[in-house]
């Protein structure tokens, strides 16, 4: 029998995303995390385009490959490097572990256990996504603007040092 | 065939991973990305159910409407998650979380 061949991508950009979170908790230096986590996020923009959900894997990677991989290099270029080489975890990491692989367990659990009525994946085009997110959703996502201008002031007051005040 | 299952799946794996990384990581940084990590977990399942359930026409799209919202929201938080730890770096020259208890009880 041939393995299809969108299965495969689909668990190669599962690896990469995997791979890619695995490395954001286990790396020790704070610049390699922050590479990780773009790949975990291409990854995840790869998922997205194999089950058709192409404007979300685009904002994926402009979002996430172009501005919060950026703002988070420049957050450590602002704070002293040095002291993010050699990071050390909690000393308790492993009730962490413990926690998380119950979490997993607990989660794959639910999957397995419950049914879904499903079909073939489909197609969600961009005008029908605008249409509802410009009619339906309208008033949502004008709060959701001002929900980023208000948080984008509150970042600027809040990191602005005191001798700027006239 | 690519099932809902499969992304059911990958997303509790990633989800579990963001959540060790919460709990065992020690940088503010690294907690704010992993923060990151949980938040794709939860837009990988809504991408999931939007795409493979049986919804009706109507309805089909606001799976990936949720998503749009979700990282809005994930932007504002990480803008201003930023602005604090560089605003926390300033004033105590530590991102190590355990170092920054004036709060705790």
């Amino acid at each position: 029998m041939m393995v299809e061949p969108s299965l495969v991508l689909f668990y190669l950009a599962s690896a990469i995303t995997l791979g890619g979170a695995l490395g954001v908790v286990m790396t020790r230096n704070i610049v390699y995390a922050s590479f990780a986590l773009l790949a975990a996020m291409m990854g995840v923009a790869g998922v997205f385009l194999l089950v058709f959900a192409e404007f979300l894997a685009l904002v994926q990677i402009l979002i996430y490959g172009g501005a919060v991989v950026i703002v988070l290099l420049f957050a450590l270029m602002l704070t002293r490097l040095e002291d993010f080489q050699n990071l050390t975890d909690h000393r308790q990491w492993p009730i962490a572990a413990v926690i998380s692989i119950g979490l997993f367990a607990l989660l794959v659990t639910a999957i397995v256990t419950t049914s879904v009525r499903t079909t073939e994946p489909q197609s969600i085009d961009f005008e029908t996504l605008g249409e509802t997110l410009f009619t339906q959703w309208a008033i949502p996502f004008e709060v959701a603007s001002l929900v980023l201008l208000v948080a984008l002031i509150g970042s600027i007051v809040l990191v602005r040092t005191d001798g700027d005040r006239d | 065939m690519i099932e809902l299952a499969h992304l059911q799946i990958l997303s509790a794996g990633l989800f579990a991973i963001g959540t060790y990384g919460v709990l065992a990581r020690r940088s503010a940084v690294l907690i704010l990305m992993s923060i990151e990590l949980m938040l794709n977990a939860v837009n990988i399942n809504l991408v999931g159910y939007a795409a493979f359930v049986d919804f009706d026409e109507a309805t089909r799209s606001f799976g990936q409407v949720l998503v749009i919202f979700v990282i809005t929201i994930a932007a504002a938080e990480l803008a201003l998650a930023i602005a604090i730890i560089l605003r926390l770096y300033r004033n105590r020259s530590t991102v190590n979380v355990d170092e920054i208890d004036l709060m705790k009880w």
